[in-house]
């Protein structure tokens, strides 16, 4: 019992006391200036949170509706007329924005194939590793790349695909092939693009499925031992179905953040001669609104792709909820 | 796994084949950081000549005291520093105090209130408008708008708040007997117990802070405000289509790519140093805050 509670009571027995027939009960108001008297600190710690909300993630929601108005900065938000669904009609007449909206289709697509079983992968090959010390230290390398900026990685990328100095072309050169000049090439963007991203995170993301590893019960890969199982057929009959719902579960969160692109590194990447395979929804935003001042028309290229990924992220929750019976949130 | 000791010869192979190929993973990616750093020594001629495999060819360090001496490297760094230690500061400084209230039985419309965080991670208004909103609260090419207006992170706070959830009543029932109010309860019991998760927050915001590219680029136009990831970009971006720098270059004993490798290995040594500290806590926080309830 906290002190609150103790208040409370100590109050309602006085209170029975004097007005000895009526069981006194507080209106619902009082019940709440009682709460509050008691309670008010949680509160203020509760306010400073909540209005960050309301100003820096509430009130640009206010903000969407130019999505829907000939947005003007001289007029303001509220001000500037309604002109209904007319950037959306130019959206989907605009050759640019269907094209981002494949190049995003594509690239999440590709990288979920691709890249959504090296992390298990990895996990499983972890788990066989049987010298700690190797196993430690090779962990420890595979993670580090998620902690380094896009940047940095979008750096090391033009640096090794450069076609003078770059070691991508020196070993081209060492089998006689002249240079490709790679980053001005749209064919070889998406794998440049989607390779890095697997490179730089499926260390990381195969954390998860080592924890689920770590939960298998021993017993069951002792009796698999007695009975003559190899470490293969351990892995295939133990190891993989006991961390199924793990992969499930990973599978459908993904599904819902696909369009999450990593979107900062293909600004640093992406030039004009190789816009045709990697400009995004969020690159096309990015440079229609910010670069170009077209901030209606972007802003209703946003909400397009808020609203299509809020419907996958909820699909997924309900997806896993009904799956698993624990809600990812 | 680790304690079976009974091996057949295909268990053997299957184990070596194993380390073999967690070896060439591992290596691959080491490798591009060791490609960086010897080109961040070589002369600039070796570099373009592209001889630079996995040593510095012609050693110099002459592509650091390029960025050494440009002023602009050295202000950009110092920025960094300041939105790191200022923003995960202002992050703490709400998160705390916040998950703590989100975290109480007794808190009024608590299904609310946590739904008004959880929805932020669902939905998102976009680009534009957050644009539009930093412009309209006089945010633009300040430090404090960039160290304000990333503070609260919805994962960040619902990971806090699930920590001080399973933290058992009993402990602060000690310092309730001694009249303590919540405020006290927080700072002298849950802090203390909650070392570890705070310590999983706060390094998640440094990291996010110290590799924030994207909204600093957009936000801040003064230079001597950006921080070291928008002046790398800049730099990559500048130096790749400088005449004057690709003219010199051939003879010289610094270029564009030994210039950017020398910025990128700058700008990894400080991760480098706290990823020690860092290991020992992010395994469990992407776990506290993935999957929960």
């Amino acid at each position: 019992m906290t002190a609150s509670d103790q208040d409370i009571t100590d109050a309602s027995d006085e209170a029975v006391g004097k007005s000895a027939p009526h069981i006194y009960a507080p209106t619902r108001k009082e019940r709440i200036i009682d709460h509050l008297r008691n309670e008010w600190q949680i509160y203020v710690m509760l306010i400073p949170t909540v209005i960050w909300l309301l100003v820096f993630l509430y009130k640009p929601m206010y903000g969407l509706q130019i999505a829907f108005k000939d947005y003007s900065i001289f007029r303001g938000v509220a001000a500037s007329p309604w002109i209904g669904l007319e950037h959306f009609e130019t959206l989907f007449g605009s050759d640019q924005f269907l094209r981002a909206l494949r190049n995003t289709i594509y690239i999440s697509l590709y990288s979920l194939l691709i890249g959504f079983p090296v992390p298990i992968l990895l996990a499983l090959m972890f788990n066989e590793v049987l010298n700690p010390l190797f196993k430690k230290s090779a962990q420890t390398i595979v993670y580090l790349p998620h902690f380094i900026s896009t940047v940095i990685i979008a750096g090391i990328v033009i640096t090794a695909f450069s076609p003078s100095a770059g070691i991508v072309n020196t070993v081209i050169g060492w089998f006689g092939y002249d240079p490709i000049y790679f980053l001005t090439k749209p064919e070889w963007f998406r794998p440049i693009f989607i390779g890095t991203t697997i490179w730089q995170e499926a260390g990381f993301q195969s954390i998860v499925y080592l924890a689920a590893i770590a939960g298998v019960s021993p017993t069951l890969y002792e009796s698999a031992v007695v009975d003559g199982a190899s470490r293969w057929q351990m892995m295939w009959k133990i190891t993989i179905p006991s961390i199924l719902p793990t992969i499930i579960i990973m599978l459908i969160i993904r599904i819902g953040n696909m369009l999450e692109v990593s979107f900062e590194m293909i600004i640093v990447l992406y030039q004009p001669a190789t816009y045709e395979t990697a400009d995004v929804v969020n690159t096309y935003i990015y440079r229609q609104g910010l670069q170009n001042g077209q901030y209606d028309i972007a802003a209703a290229a946003g909400l397009f792709n808020a609203v299509v990924a809020f419907v996958l992220v909820m699909a997924a929750n309900t997806i896993s909820k009904r799956y698993s019976r624990t809600s990812l949130w | 796994m680790a304690n079976m000791n009974l091996y057949s010869r295909g268990d053997k192979t299957f184990v070596i084949i194993n380390m073999v190929l967690i070896g060439i993973f591992t290596l691959s990616t080491l490798y591009p950081f060791i490609y960086i750093t010897a080109l961040s020594f070589s002369s600039g001629f070796a570099a373009t000549a592209g001889k630079v495999v996995l040593t510095p060819v012609e050693r110099t360090a002459e592509a650091y005291n390029y960025i050494l001496s440009d002023r602009m490297f050295w202000v950009s760094y110092g920025n960094t520093f300041i939105y790191t230690i200022g923003g995960t500061l202002m992050s703490l400084a709400f998160l705390i105090p916040g998950a703590y209230a989100l975290s109480r039985p007794q808190l009024y419309g608590r299904r609310f209130w946590n739904l008004m965080v959880a929805f932020t991670m669902w939905f998102n208004a976009g680009l534009i408008p957050f644009f539009l909103n930093m412009r309209d609260l006089g945010l633009l090419d300040s430090y404090f708008g960039i160290i304000i207006g990333f503070a609260v992170n919805g994962f960040n706070l619902i990971l806090l708040r699930n920590f001080f959830e399973g933290v058992p009543r009993s402990f602060e029932e000690a310092a309730r007997m001694d009249g303590a109010n919540d405020f006290q309860v927080l700072w002298k019991v849950y802090v203390p117990l909650a070392k570890p998760a705070i310590a999983t927050v706060a390094l998640f915001c440094m990291v996010s802070r110290w590799n924030g590219f994207f909204w600093a680029m957009v936000l801040l136009q003064d230079q001597d405000k950006i921080p070291l990831q928008v002046y790398l970009r800049h730099t990559i971006a500048t130096l790749s289509d400088d005449p004057e720098f690709t003219a010199t270059q051939l003879n010289a004993s610094y270029s564009f790519e030994t210039v950017s490798a020398a910025i990128i290995v700058c700008s990894i040594i400080p991760v480098l140093i706290i990823y020690p500290f860092i290991q020992k806590y992010f395994e469990k926080g992407i776990l506290m805050g993935g999957v929960k309830e």
